[in-house]
């Protein structure tokens, strides 16, 4: 199935990343290509081969509950693109139709 | 006047001049930061330069010496760090418009532990945009030029890191491995590079790309060299949760035995043929040929799953890819476009995206989506995990068979700027031979074992069961030796110097 330009637009949004018309129009036949390259990769994915999702076998890790040192406000707001009163400023979060 | 032989030495010989006080950190700092005004204007090698910070540390450096204080193997050293490691100190912009200028708040576990180990710091280098590519063309500054011919590549994404080591710039850098961006570099500069197991050094504060997959390691010109760094970078951090709480093998000590006898290697049948340079088989098997000569056992393996290896690769990364960078959401760090009262944050976030990420980018974000959305999860995600799980079953059968695999590092030698932009299908292969321990998690290097007729350097890969990084070590140590006598001298001595270059052998 091959992708379209609308099927990019719909995963662009998906993705939070907003592409011009031209955008979708050029990466549709490129993206195509590599899905149906790496689509050979369920010839071999038979239904007894469990999924390996990391590279090694993993535990959860804990820490004692303690209080260590970590960022002042100051410094983790210093990368802000906006800021106000100490606070990360972000645009409106509810839509003028929520 | 400086001595001009400083910038071409082993940072082992330059750390025991310095503690034999032949010469000042300070000095050999100055060294290296008048061969990077003279060369990075070619070579756009490293984004950002920190000359102030780099003298008042080696001054420092050198003022605990001179009192006598006990300072560990590389102190007074120079280095250069890839730009998606934190540095509190210096820009970390991953090579992507989306972090331009950000000065992050603390530093990364590894360069706590490179200025606690006495390292000078010079700057930061160019790479991939978030590591994206094989060829550090997808950096939104501009690519990086390999020293050896400036029409071509310096391999990806650490192309700044191989392209300084390699033009005598910095004696060692710091790099991160998520699909071959330390070896595939290190193979098509003449450089060493060398992949940790998984979990051998900490991602604490490397920005991550792929996290099951992003291992940072140690670029450097020699193996011994390698070694003292991958020592220094290596072992058990509690912030990583991913971090092996083991000790590290003795590297520096495998690096000289200078004996591989007894050693079982296996020549990985799948990583050869249709699709390989000669020249890069040539010098392969001539490097195998040495190995069998000087007493180890060679043998043929199979792993036939590695032809698998790629694609899963490319459905992996992506998708998580597609998680991690969910972060740059433009609220908390880095750009901001369209907050002009109009847009929701939702609006904002997008519209950032689209102006802050480069092509590369936005195809695998794209993938990654795509490959994780439901209806196509299971086709995709699942069974490219599935081959994950058959590429270690291949590696552990081999392991049964043998102590190390070899195959070259990168299919063909350094290609020209530009050659593959426009075929990602044809970039990605740059990383043929480099994902089968990156989707494994086990050890793997590059050495540099000879130039092609062109005169562009090809290197062999050695890969070791996870925790044996050791005997990357041991084997890379020994060719090294042997194959610079045949030479007369180091690979690099072979590049033809760069018109500005200061650097002259001795």
């Amino acid at each position: 199935m091959a992708l379209t330009a609308d099927d990019v637009a719909r995963l662009a949004g998906l993705a939070r990343l907003h592409l011009t018309e031209a955008e979708c129009a050029e990466l549709a036949p490129e993206l195509d290509i590599i899905l149906s390259s790496v689509d050979q990769v369920a010839a071999v994915a038979r239904d007894d081969i469990p999924m390996m999702t990391h590279a090694l076998p993993l535990t959860n890790v804990m820490r004692d509950d303690v209080v260590t040192p970590s960022l002042t406000p100051e410094q983790a707001l210093s990368g802000a693109p906006a800021t106000e009163d100490g606070r990360f400023r972000v645009p409106q979060i509810l839509g003028e139709d929520a | 006047m400086t001595d001009a032989t400083l910038l071409t030495k082993p940072a082992h010989e330059l750390a025991a001049m310095l503690r034999a006080g032949e010469i000042t950190s300070e000095e050999l700092t100055r060294a290296h930061l008048e061969q990077i005004e003279a060369l990075n204007p070619t070579l756009n090698a490293f984004l950002a330069v920190d000359a102030d910070g780099a003298l008042a540390t080696a001054r420092a450096i050198d003022a605990r010496r001179a009192a006598g204080e006990e300072l560990g193997p590389l102190a007074g050293v120079p280095i250069a760090v890839k730009d998606n490691f934190c540095t509190r100190d210096l820009p970390t912009t991953c090579g992507s418009r989306m972090l331009e200028g950000w000065v992050p708040p603390y530093d990364a576990t590894i360069i706590t532990r490179l200025r606690d180990a006495g390292l000078v710091i010079l700057g930061k280098t160019n790479m991939d945009e978030f590591a994206m590519g094989s060829s550090t063309e997808t950096s939104a500054f501009g690519p990086t030029r390999n020293p050896w011919d400036i029409d071509r590549i310096p391999g990806g994404s650490g192309g700044g890191s191989s392209a300084a080591v390699a033009g005598f710039l910095a004696p060692l850098a710091v790099g991160s491995d998520t699909g071959g961006s330390i070896r595939q570099p290190g193979a098509v500069t003449g450089t060493v590079g060398v992949k940790p197991t998984y979990g051998g050094v900490s991602r604490f504060g490397v920005v991550a790309m792929a996290s099951s997959l992003d291992q940072p390691g140690p670029v450097a010109r020699t193996v011994l060299d390698a070694a003292l760094l991958h020592e220094v970078m290596a072992g058990h951090d509690p912030r990583d949760s991913t971090s092996i709480d083991r000790p590290v093998p003795a590297l520096a000590d495998a690096a000289r035995l200078r004996d591989v006898r007894g050693m079982r290697v296996g020549v990985v049948k799948e990583l050869g043929g249709e699709g390989y340079d000669v020249a890069v088989e040539a010098r392969f098997l001539e490097a195998v040929e040495l190995l069998k000569e000087a007493g180890a056992e060679v043998i043929e393996v199979s792993c036939p799953h590695f032809t698998y290896a790629l694609s899963a690769y490319y459905l992996i990364h992506p998708a998580e890819v597609s998680s991690n960078l969910a972060r740059f959401d433009a609220m908390r760090y880095g750009m901001r476009c369209g907050d002009d009262g109009t847009n929701g944050a939702e609006a904002v976030t997008s519209i950032t995206r689209g102006e802050g990420f480069g092509r590369e980018v936005k195809r695998r974000l794209i993938i990654g989506t795509h490959a994780l959305s439901s209806g196509y999860h299971d086709q995709y995600y699942g069974s490219a995990q599935k081959v994950r799980t058959l590429v270690a079953r291949d590696f552990d059968a081999a392991f049964e068979l043998c102590d190390v695999l070899v195959s070259p590092t990168t299919p063909t030698v350094a290609f020209k700027l530009g050659e593959r932009m426009n075929d990602p299908l044809a970039m990605y292969k740059a990383d043929l031979c480099t994902i089968p321990s990156n989707l494994a998690g086990n050890a793997s290097a590059s050495f540099p074992v000879g130039v092609s007729d062109e005169g562009l350097p090809i290197g062999l890969q050695v890969m070791a069961p996870p925790l044996a990084d050791d005997r990357l070590y041991r084997i890379g140590g020994w060719l090294e030796a042997v194959l610079e006598e045949t030479w007369g001298g180091p690979l690099l001595q072979q590049m033809k110097p760069l018109p500005e270059t200061k650097a002259v052998f001795a």
